[in-house]
């Protein structure tokens, strides 16, 4: 029966399903990219590593250590690698840049994309100086292959581009690029001076059928004891998977959003069609069809196109993961080889089953009620929305199943709820912004306009209207896009705001204590202010309160691990600076021969620590025992040398140490001239123009948005589709008003502006209520959360709303073409 | 000069691959100020007839002239326009745009051409359909026969030479019915109005001059009303 019932209406129910189409599409297409990346860096786990095995260390470890690094494996290859600035003497252009001394067959596995291909092997067996240097560095100093590179003292000649490393994602060339040099030069360079800050890595091959893994842990005590870090190709398929699978969960769930909007319009598209089938239902219930038997029939229905639509959806999501690896591009450290996925394809199509037919019932459950009196007075009306007690229930389903879903995904309660509270306030909000505006339209409406005018606005309202579920679901995709245009722009508000003013814009750092009065003179010649100088102290942490990493494993003390595996940088001073206020206890002070240092309050509680805990820290070499004396919250947003821990003075000026010096530069070329003066005089002086962070922020920032824009185009996509089948299943209404015209007079032209009008606005409304909500949204996050300023940038806001309008005016006079077309007569035809 | 000319007017529709004819060669003239009514059971092709005269649709063969324009030669928004300068309507179902008020339904035509004061005619209007005070109201807060009265204000805003009715009481019930009829040849009368009155009840066809009498798509016979001719002449 409901097979036969719905013949006469199954393309259009096929249409209300389409909603989902989108929604299951960008489910199944980020779950199977999910599948496939996770399967990816599994098979690619070594390329990752680029060896079995890699050892790093930031100061040198003890002899026997560092013998023991010198014998392990089958073959290693030995890298140096440090910060520093480079530049290009053919151009004059200057940057910070990684400089990695290599030697040996670096990388193992996985393949070294260099341009062109034969200068890879010809760098490895090179005796002169020659480099390799990142595509993103040449193109910033406008160099190329056969140009030199200036590393300390030493000019290279670049003999390759290279485009990617083992690995590394490329957008980490973005934030890090890196200059490759032969190891053998780089004492040379003058750069490797005591107190630099210098990593030593071995990467490592083992024979075939080795288990790294286990011998690893022959070695680990000692290694942990001399503070070296050890990463296996297990650990770091780990550590990659985690991130990777946390991020196609969030992304999931931005999918979700896209699904539940579709799942909206399903709702109202149904609530339509249950309108228009009620006399049919009347006549089943005269023919003796139960309340249930009838509500049965429709539910079978709309579960048949629901389950149309998620397989539909299903096919395409496993289309358009193909594409996924080129939106993330260069986020990714793996080559994604795509397959279907079948957990992601089963997943989404009962996905899809499920809340479609969860979004249905609330209107089916109206066919209950129909009375089969209808059939003898078509006037008789019955109380179709009543107070169905079931309505609750079904409402608590979806509730449910919103939540579980978001567990599923998240695998965090509380997150889960946090999801679906959100959505619950964007919905909410939308909703009384749609009804808002229409009631602003109906209480101040604009009588004395032209009766074009007059007419769409009246639309707005009209019986059955659509109004609000437009307004909801296309608001919801215009409120994702805006948001990410605010958010982006806060983000990069708040590195600008760091850059104005007097505040400090270049930090000079590895500044050697025999160097600091040169640079001094250096930044006075120039006639830049001194804003900040700080020595720095790099130390690593041995015991709390007298237990060791290895003990406390033991214990049910919650001290992280990395507490004791990080490098710690600190400085010395008695006071308390303007980015820091106190918190508790007081600032650095000595006291009998005890040191009382001072940790920033956060730190603090991740370390799970309290005043009067006993910290010793070994300083390259030499133990300090310290009290934790006080705590300072720190402003960590403005450009100042910012520290976890501080000592107080008089302890640490003996030990190795360098110096960071802060001043402003007014301009590009005092910037650049500054820089040109430290490479010639002190090579191994790094130095960080803040112009540079900014140009990093906003590169980076600009390939996130691209990813979550391309997951937001599935809920406009979606929201437009909804607009699609809204038009067409409300077409019946406007061609009736619309024929209606035609017979007293009015002519195409006015009936398309009509229509185009009542589009326009409708578009304009919900990309109204969309912006509004984003402005409040992002308002609220500037000021509660980046405690900026808040200037929301105008011109892409304009582009989302004119965007929006436009795609909602084309969509609605195309989809109401028919309307410009019937004959008049029509009209009276309908009357019987 | 005749308001409306028909002359040898068919209509064929294509139908499940056959050709169905609702209407046979239809001839009749129709001057100034007259009233008509089309007669006939339910598929005998009034309403096709009807609206074809008003051009709502295209015959197969014929021709319809009305105010001497023949309807065949223009194209659908000039017959839009012809309409709007000399056509008024009253449906079985009032058709009255939900979306718009009493007063605002009556304004349409006028307002669809550009007509400036649309509004205090529009009132005076329902003032004379009894109507004044509910010019506010939408058409779901109106009796049926109170959108009716709406729906004949509205059929003479544009003050038409030629009105078209098609089942007006159709859909009311027999006091509202002779209400509204009343209503109808009293503006008719007052305006001078041709009516054209499509209705399968004889009572009501009985108040028009002119009756012919439709089966099977063509004229079964025309019939003169000598009573209501009379009255008018007295």
């Amino acid at each position: 029966m409901a097979w036969r019932d719905s013949r006469r209406s199954r393309q259009r129910l096929l249409l209300f399903m389409s909603a989902i189409v989108l929604g299951i599409a960008a489910l199944v297409a980020i779950n199977s990219f999910g599948d496939n990346l996770a399967r990816s860096i599994d098979e690619q786990a070594r390329e990752l590593l680029g060896a079995d095995l890699t050892l790093s260390w930031n100061r040198p470890p003890s002899p026997k250590t560092a013998q023991l690094a010198k014998t392990i494996g089958r073959d290693r290859a030995y890298e140096v690698s440090f910060a520093s600035l480079v530049s290009i003497p053919k151009t004059g252009g200057v940057r910070l840049a990684q400089v990695k001394g290599l030697q040996g067959n670096f990388p193992y596995y996985g393949i070294w994309e260099v341009q062109p291909a034969t200068a890879s092997r010809a760098f490895r067996q090179a005796t002169n100086r020659v480099a390799l240097v990142d595509d993103a560095l040449l193109v910033q100093l406008g160099a190329q292959p056969g140009d030199s590179v200036k590393v300390g003292n030493l000019s290279f000649l670049i003999t390759g581009r290279v485009t990617k490393t083992p690995g590394q994602a490329a957008i980490a060339a973005t934030v890090a690029p890196t200059v490759f040099i032969p190891a053998k030069f780089l004492a040379s360079t003058g750069l490797m001076e005591r107190g630099s800050r210098v990593t030593y890595k071995y990467y490592y091959q083992f024979a075939p059928g080795t288990d790294v893994e286990k011998y690893v842990k022959t070695i680990t005590a000692r290694l942990d004891k001399d503070g070296v870090n050890y990463d296996t190709v297990a650990g770091r398929k780990k550590q990659t998977g985690r991130s990777f699978a946390d991020l196609t969960k969030y992304l999931s769930l931005v999918a979700f959003v896209a699904l539940l909007l579709g799942c909206v319009g399903v709702a109202s598209a149904v609530q339509l069609y249950v309108k228009e089938k009620v006399t049919s239902v009347a006549i089943l219930r005269t023919l003796g069809a139960s309340g249930r038997q009838a509500f049965l029939i429709y539910l079978i229905q709309t579960a048949l196109m629901g389950l149309i639509g998620a397989v539909i959806g299903a096919l395409v999501g496993s289309g358009v993961q193909l594409i996924l690896p080129q939106v993330f591009g260069r986020f990714l450290p793996v080559t994604v080889e795509t397959a279907l996925s079948g957990p992601a394809i089963l997943g989404g199509i009962g996905t899809g089953l499920l809340i479609s037919v969860l979004f249905a019932l609330l209107p089916l459950l109206a066919i209950r009620n129909v009375s089969p009196l209808r059939t003898l007075r078509t006037s008789y009306e019955d109380d179709l929305s009543g107070r169905d007690p079931w309505r609750w229930v079904v409402y608590l389903l979806v509730v449910g199943f919103i939540v579980g879903f978001a567990w599923l995904q998240t695998k965090n309660l509380m997150l889960a709820i946090g999801f679906t509270a959100g959505l619950a306030v964007a919905f909410g909000t939308l909703t009384l912004l749609g009804l808002g505006l229409i009631w602003l339209v109906r209480k101040f409406f604009p009588t004395s306009w032209s009766y074009i005018w007059r007419q769409s606005l009246a639309n707005l309202y009209r019986p059955n209207n659509q109004t609000l579920i437009l307004v909801t679901s296309i608001g919801l995709g215009a409120f994702l896009i805006a948001t990410l245009y605010l958010t982006q722009g806060l983000l990069l508000g708040r590195v600008e705001l760091s850059a104005s003013g007097n505040q400090p814009n270049m930090v000079l750092f590895d500044i050697q204590n025999e160097q600091i009065a040169g640079i001094r003179d250096l930044v006075k010649k120039q006639k830049l202010p001194i804003m900040q100088e700080v020595p720095v102290v790099t130390m690593r942490l041995s015991d709390i309160n007298g237990a060791t990493e290895i003990v406390r494993k033991d214990t049910s003390a919650k001290t992280p691990k990395w507490a004791f595996t990080r490098e710690y940088r600190v400085t010395y001073r008695d006071t308390l600076i303007s980015s820091e206020k106190l918190a508790s206890g007081k600032a650095p002070y000595q006291t009998n021969g005890a040191v009382f240092v001072s940790m920033e309050k956060d730190f603090m509680d991740r370390m799970h620590l309290k005043l009067g805990d006993t910290l010793n820290f070994n300083v390259q070499g030499a133990a300090i025992q310290t009290i934790v004396g006080g705590t300072r919250e720190v402003e960590w947003n403005r450009v100042q040398t910012n520290f976890l821990v501080v000592f107080p003075s008089g302890v640490l000026e003996q030990a190795p140490q360098f110096h960071v010096l802060m001043t402003r530069v007014p301009n590009n070329q005092t910037s650049a001239l500054l820089q040109r003066e430290l490479v010639s005089r002190f090579p191994n002086v790094s130095a960080i123009d803040l112009g540079l962070i900014l140009k990093t922020v906003d590169d980076i920032l600009g390939q996130i948005s691209f990813v979550i824009q391309f997951m937001a185009l599935f809920s406009i996509l979606t929201g437009l589709l909804v607009l699609a089948s809204s038009v067409v299943i409300s077409k019946y209404q406007r061609l009736r008003e619309s024929v209606l015209l035609r017979t007293l007079g009015a002519s195409r032209r006015q009936i398309l502006r009509i229509t185009a009008l009542e589009y326009g606005l409708l578009g304009l409304l919900s990309a109204l209520s969309g912006i509004l909500l984003s402005i409040v949204g992002t308002w609220a996050l500037a000021q509660f959360v980046f405690e900026v300023p808040y200037r929301p940038d105008t011109l892409p806001l304009l582009v989302v709303a004119l965007t929006v309008t436009a795609l909602t005016v084309l969509i609605g006079v195309f989809n109401s073409r028919e309307v410009l077309v019937r004959p008049p007569l029509d009209v009276l035809r309908a009357e019987g | 000069m005749s308001i409306l000319r028909v002359e040898n007017l068919t209509k064929t529709y294509s139908s499940g691959g056959r050709d169905l004819t609702v209407l046979h060669g239809v001839n009749f003239t129709l001057e100034p100020g007259d009233t008509f009514a089309i007669v006939g059971p339910s598929g005998s092709g009034k309403t096709t007839l009807l609206g074809l005269c008003a051009g709502l649709d295209r015959a197969s063969s014929g021709s319809v002239y009305l105010n001497d324009v023949q309807l065949d030669t223009l194209n659908e928004d000039e017959r839009a326009a012809l309409r709007n300068q000399h056509v008024g309507f009253i449906f079985q179902n009032f058709q009255l745009l939900p979306t718009l008020t009493a007063l605002e339904n009556v304004m349409v035509p006028l307002e669809l051409r550009g007509e400036k004061g649309a509004g205090k005619a529009a009132q005076a209007l329902l003032e004379r359909v009894g109507l004044g005070d509910r010019g506010h109201h939408y058409p779901t807060q109106l009796s049926g026969g109170e959108q009716q009265r709406v729906s004949l204000a509205r059929a003479f805003a544009n003050r038409p030479k030629l009105l078209f009715a098609d089942e007006p009481t159709g859909n009311l019930d027999a006091d509202t019915s002779a209400t509204v009829v009343d209503l109808l040849f009293e503006l008719n009368r007052e305006a001078g109005t041709t009516l054209v009155l499509v209705t399968h009840d004889m009572e009501l066809a009985s108040r028009t001059q002119r009756i012919i009498r439709f089966k099977g798509g063509a004229v079964v016979n025309e019939l003169v009303n000598d009573r209501v001719v009379e009255g008018l002449t007295d």
